[in-house]
């Protein structure tokens, strides 16, 4: 039977045919929805120096304690509308975002996205002057918490409309196929996201065209109020992708080196041409949905619960520790973060507002 | 250093609140993350945490207390091992409310004027001895894009039935022939994914035409026109563009009925951000669509089954691009003007040749571009007839028919001799029965009718 020509079509030489057939053709009988999940499960941890466990650490400590401060300004109405935190679910942002290659792979995400940017090294101050609604901030004052953009960190967003990400992530993924580029696009998007009709519109298309996209489901347990059990029919997202034919993978998102190792293994699959893979980070969101949510949909025992037995933060920590960090190492690193923070804080304080011509500015490009 | 805790904003609308219950009391140690309070908005209960360590020194607003404004200081904590429980009396608990804060803020930008567009451009002068061939629009659509693919590689176009099939209306005819799979991509049915996937493809720096294959089926990818195209250059502060086109047949085709007739014209002008093309003759079509391939923004290009197969001359140009933004007078006259865009060109020439055997000169204006409006074209064409009629295949409530009267209406009221008169469809869902089909549809009648009226004859 002759295949659509869409799919000869999209598919580069460089494809892996081998590979190809292992994952998009129907009638391959061997077609293996877990052999990732299987490889994973051989070996979860990776093998992190004391140098990149240090680093990853860092990198989620600093997220934790912008997002607390922002957490303040909000509540002193420096900052505005709708601000959604991150704080519980830094390993999965920081732990990913460590194995893409810069310059290189392309990422997309929701409203939820401080944190990301944060992972990517963009600069602290300029989030936060955003989030302030400033001219430093990076999108000058006119994006807010849900919509900043760093092309110059590959970083497409920030984006307000529920699982709108996941599409534009398979488009950024065409881009790098199209162009030969070598590089794949990581889109995220919450369990929420996952029942939007446009998600599965894109696993069909991504499978079909064999896109280079990573489908990251940052599964934090509740859409708003609504937990999973009440929303899902299929609570295991991971499993979302078996009618696409995009093997999934089952990921405990609060630790960063069994988050890392997990990427390493979908980044290689995908790109060596296999297609689209899709990863289910199981985290947990400390604080409600947005700030203006009292989060009364769950008991404030099971937050404590998750706080205490797995902050992938302090499980880092006392890694860190097991391997002779001395503490004092640590609160040091502590300590700049906190200036550090501090400094974002007060530079989106003190930074002017946006001038008002900046209201007409980036409507469009040209001139007509 | 001894930290203010100030009650807090637990919503974007939220001025003041009740401190219902304190979880701590004065002396007690806090981490970060643990529950201080609880506050009563008018929403809901939320729980007030603390984001640093310390001990709790003075309460200064007691639970219970109702209307505590916004940023009133509630209580104090010490940091590390500091003891603040003497110190914290010396923090009055006055408000310091957001409301003041804004208060101070720059003038509010009334009082700035939006850029005035430089120079206008208008269309190039076609060199003497050119070669004038009658090609169709459908025609004329498919060099567009041929012409811009063999130009710049990053252009490529999707759809369904593009390849293959050679499109659904035959609009994309030989394209795959030419530009291979890689670069003429058949989708799958599912506009959403689709629309989401060429929106992103121009995000990531690739110049994606998009082919509905009709737009009433782009309903089902609004979303993504109007939320991801149209606003991401502005939200991004102009880091993040989306040269991306949107095209197809748009407006009522023949016998389809409601679901598949319907003008979206004056739907996607509404929207910043969005550049909103619709053209009628084979010139304009060949000429917009090459600039809206090469433009930087986000395009809406709306084409018409109906016109598809008519012939209309076009110059043979090695490189025929209009500028987008312009009207252009189709035909002259001094008596009254009559503005239309896409089909509704044909019915005001025609309209146009009935009302002079009466001995009356109407201007025809081709908007061809709809957002962004060419008002000087417009109101210039007013000044000289002092009689404007609008005739528009598609609806009139808030319609671009609506907005050319309330154009005249602010800018041009001392020109007009007669009220602006609209010729639009019938208020109805569009029928099947050939007659009610016909009853409900502009045609050259009603447009004369509306154009003697306005002349008082």
């Amino acid at each position: 039977m002759a295949k659509p020509a869409a799919r000869r079509g999209t598919s580069s030489s460089k494809t892996n045919r081998k590979s190809k057939a292992a994952t998009s053709d129907s009638s391959d009988e061997n077609f293996e929805l877990r052999s990732l999940q299987d490889e994973y499960s051989e070996k979860k941890r990776f093998d992190a120096s004391d140098d990149e466990l240090l680093e990853l650490y860092e990198r989620m400590l600093l997220i934790r304690r912008f997002e607390e401060r922002a957490g303040q300004l909000y509540g002193l109405g420096l900052i505005g509308g709708f601000c959604h935190l991150y704080i519980g679910q830094e390993a999965v942002a920081v732990g990913i975002q460590s194995a893409l290659e810069g310059g290189k792979d392309s990422v997309i995400t929701g409203y939820r996205d401080h944190g990301h940017m944060l992972a990517y090294g963009i600069d602290p101050k300029i989030i936060m002057a955003e989030l302030t609604g400033r001219q430093a901030g990076i999108s000058h004052g006119k994006g807010g918490s849900m919509h900043m953009f760093s092309t110059e960190h590959a970083f497409y967003g920030g984006h307000g409309i529920v699982g709108a990400q996941v599409p534009l992530g398979a488009g950024l993924a065409f881009a790098h196929k199209y162009r030969e580029d070598g590089g794949i696009c990581v889109a995220y998007f919450g369990d929420g996201a996952a029942n939007q009709g446009q998600v599965y519109e894109t696993f069909n298309m991504a499978s079909l065209w064999n896109l280079p996209i990573v489908f990251v489901i940052e599964n934090n347990q509740y859409a708003m109020g609504t937990s999973v059990k009440r929303s899902s029919a299929e609570t295991h997202f991971y499993r979302r992708g078996t009618a696409f034919r995009i093997p999934g993978m089952d990921v405990n998102g609060m630790d960063v080196l069994e988050v890392r190792q997990a990427t390493e293994i979908a980044i290689k699959h995908v790109r060596d041409g296999g297609g689209p893979v899709l990863m289910e980070l199981n985290t947990y969101r400390y604080r409600g949905h947005s700030m203006s949510d009292p989060a009364k949909y769950r008991t404030r025992e099971e937050v404590q619960d998750v706080r205490e037995k797995r902050d992938p933060i302090e499980h880092a920590k006392a890694l860190l520790i097991e391997r002779g960090i001395s503490e004092d190492k640590l609160k040091d690193i502590d300590k700049d973060i906190r200036a550090k923070v501090s400094e974002a804080a007060d530079f989106a304080e003190s930074s002017p507002e946006p001038e008002a011509s900046e209201l007409y500015t980036d409507v469009l490009v040209g001139n007509y | 250093m001894a930290i203010e805790l100030k009650m807090p904003a637990l919503s974007p609308t939220m001025e003041e609140g009740t401190l219902s219950k304190w979880l701590v009391k004065e002396g007690d140690e806090v981490q970060a993350g643990d529950i201080l309070a609880e506050i009563e908005t008018d929403k809901a209960t939320m729980e007030f945490e603390s984001i640093d360590e310390g001990q709790v020194g003075k309460i200064l607003v007691p639970e219970g207390t109702e209307n505590v404004k916004v940023g009133t200081v509630i209580a104090v904590i010490g940091g590390d091992g500091e003891d603040v429980s003497s110190s914290g009396g010396e923090a009055e608990a006055k408000p310091e409310s957001a409301q003041m804060e804004k208060s101070e803020s720059p003038e509010p930008a009334k009082t700035v004027e939006p850029p005035k567009a430089e120079a206008r451009a208008s269309d190039p002068d076609i060199p003497e001895g050119t070669n004038m061939v009658p090609v169709t629009v459908r025609e004329a659509l498919r060099d567009a894009m041929a012409e811009e693919m063999r130009r710049d590689e990053r252009v490529f176009v999707m759809g369904e039935e593009v390849a293959e099939y050679q499109g659904a209306y035959k609009v994309t005819q030989g394209l795959l022939e030419e530009f291979g799979p890689r670069r003429v991509i058949d989708t799958p049915i599912t506009e959403y994914g689709f629309a989401g996937i060429g929106t992103g493809a121009a995000m990531g720096g690739l110049r994606p035409v998009v082919e509905f294959m009709t737009f009433n089926f782009a309903m089902q990818a609004m979303d993504h026109l109007i939320n991801s195209a149209a606003k991401t250059n502005y939200m991004s502060g102009g880091q993040m563009r989306c040269p991306v086109v949107f095209r197809g047949p748009n407006g009522a085709a023949s016998r389809v009925a409601a679901q598949h007739s319907q003008n979206y014209a004056s739907w996607f002008s509404h929207v910043p951000g969005l550049i909103v093309i619709a053209p009628y003759d084979s010139s304009d079509a060949k000429g917009l669509l090459k600039a809206a391939i090469r433009c930087e923004d986000p395009v809406i290009f709306l084409e018409n089954e109906l016109v598809y197969g008519r012939s209309f001359e076009l110059a043979q140009l090695d490189d025929h691009v209009l500028p987008i933004g312009k009207a252009r007078i189709v035909r002259e006259g001094s008596d009254v003007t009559i503005v239309s865009y896409s089909i509704g060109v044909g019915f005001a020439l025609e309209a146009a040749e009935a009302l002079a055997e009466e001995g009356i000169e109407a201007e025809v204006i081709d908007l061809r571009t709809l957002r962004p409006l060419d008002k000087e074209t417009v109101l210039e064409s007013l000044a000289k007839t002092n009689r404007l009629v609008i005739a528009e295949e598609g609806w009139p409530q808030c319609s671009i028919a609506s907005e050319i009267q309330g154009i005249c209406m602010e800018d041009g009221f001392d020109y007009l001799d007669a009220p602006v008169l609209r010729v639009c469809n019938e208020d109805v869902p569009l029928p099947y029965a050939a007659n009610l089909e016909k009853l409900a549809l502009i045609d050259s009648p009603r447009i004369v009718e509306a154009a003697k009226k306005v002349c008082y004859r």
